[in-house]
């Protein structure tokens, strides 16, 4: 059974540090959300999980094998949606999920018509990006996890920008995502229609002053 | 590799879409050239013998006009995050990105040269290497130039920075890429020359892309 876990993670952002002792565990087909005020770190956290940022103190487990012996498996079996999009406004709709695809070495044309209508992107399969909309543009953005499948998603506010429907289809992205296995850390301020364990980054933050 | 050449094509493609800087810097070369004829006065010996030094300075100067946006882009839109977490090792993604800058500034620089060389009334008999002196300078050039564009992403007025800690690193390939052609135009042998803009460039390799994607790497963080 897949297990993803970090122990007494720690992670400093210039002079401050952000969060200390924190440990967290999702397994197969779980979801993890992480709350906080914002600056609690809870990006800081899904980029430490990703990879882009290393934690100053703890460890990270996949499958009780440590994450950082090797990076690139885990870089692998996980994906990653930050605060922007990076869906390139020049490419079209279409264009950028087999873009992704092809960098992913994956070639899945049935996978990337599921993707697109999953967010309900088909109408607009042959619009440059440039021309969508913030919220079209994270179903862009969504719609890349589909088209590249992988068992751990990181997403940072991934509802932001997405009307209810959006979010409703996200909801169920994500249910079946958990439904076959998959594993899911997101972070949100609103209700992301999706339930699972939370995860309180304010538990975490060091107290004024003192710095262990 | 799929990955690699998706990549590279990725960049063309979206340079050729978004009508990039590249015809900006070809422009630029060409312009900077003519401005000598103007600066210098209609002599043709005097023009003739600064010609190489005269194309040289001016196609590093357009290098390094064009390869300051490099990653900027990359990192504004979050793709450089993307980039990072690629089935392919970030130095290899680097070389992708390079390959695709060059291909869009430092060939066509290399063609448009001995064109620019008829007007400042080089020899002919320099054109040849003058060609594959700039053929093996100019990815030298690209190779050193990421290297600043990463170091300085996300610094304010990187453009400044990134001339003062890049143009010192080009002065080898300046030195050598200038003496193969004077040599030709001499009658003496070009070939040592050659290659030693040929080391200059096998050795850039592995330094520039190891060190670019680890100036890129603190740039994520």
């Amino acid at each position: 059974m897949t297990l993803f876990a970090g122990h007494g993670l720690a992670c400093r952002r210039g002079e401050r540090l952000v969060f200390t002792g924190l440990s967290f565990r999702v397994a197969a087909g779980e979801a993890l959300l992480l709350r906080g005020p914002n600056g609690s770190g809870k990006s800081s956290l899904l980029r430490c999980m990703a990879g882009l940022l290393v934690p100053v103190a703890g460890a990270q487990t996949w499958d009780e094998q440590p994450v950082a012996l090797d990076r690139d498996a885990h870089s692998a079996r996980l994906r990653y949606l930050g605060h922007q999009d990076a869906v390139k406004p020049a490419l079209t709709v279409l264009e950028n999920l087999a873009l992704w695809q092809q960098l992913h070495g994956v070639s899945d044309a049935a996978a990337l018509r599921r993707a697109l209508s999953a967010l309900g992107l088909d109408p607009l399969a042959e619009l440059p990006a440039r021309l969508l909309s913030a919220g079209q543009r994270r179903r862009v953005a969504l719609a890349r996890l589909l088209a590249a499948p992988a068992p751990l998603w990181l997403l940072d506010e991934p509802t932001t920008a997405l009307d209810d429907e959006g979010v409703g289809r996200f909801a169920r992205m994500v249910g079946d995502h958990r439904g076959s296995g998959g594993l899911v850390v997101l972070s949100s301020h609103g209700d992301p229609g999706v339930a699972g364990e939370v995860l309180a980054l304010a538990d975490f933050t060091p107290a004024p002053g003192g710095e262990s | 590799m799929i990955a690699f050449l998706a990549l590279v094509r990725r960049d063309l493609q979206l340079a050729l879409r978004q009508g990039s800087d590249a015809a900006l810097v070809l422009i630029f070369y060409l312009l900077a050239v003519l401005l000598f004829p103007f600066g210098v006065g209609p002599e043709p010996n005097l023009l003739a013998r600064i010609s190489t030094g005269v194309l040289w300075v001016t196609a590093l100067l357009a290098a390094l006009l064009a390869i300051e946006r490099l990653f900027v882009s990359e990192h504004e839109d979050g793709s450089l995050d993307q980039l990072a977490l690629l089935p392919l090792p970030l130095p290899l993604v680097v070389l992708a990105k390079v390959l695709a800058h060059w291909l869009l500034t430092g060939l066509p620089l290399t063609l448009l040269a001995p064109f620019l060389a008829i007007a400042l009334g080089m020899d002919q008999v320099g054109y040849p290497v003058l060609v594959l002196a700039l053929a093996l300078g100019t990815p030298t050039l690209s190779l050193i130039g990421a290297l600043g564009a990463a170091l300085t992403l996300g610094a304010r007025r990187g453009g400044a920075l990134l001339a003062l800690l890049v143009l010192p690193l080009y002065i080898p390939a300046l030195i050598f890429g200038v003496a193969a052609v004077d040599a030709s135009l001499t009658g003496l042998a070009s070939l040592p020359h050659l290659a030693i803009l040929a080391a200059l460039l096998l050795a850039a390799v592995p330094l520039c892309l190891w060190a670019t994607a680890a100036a890129l790497r603190q740039a994520l963080e």
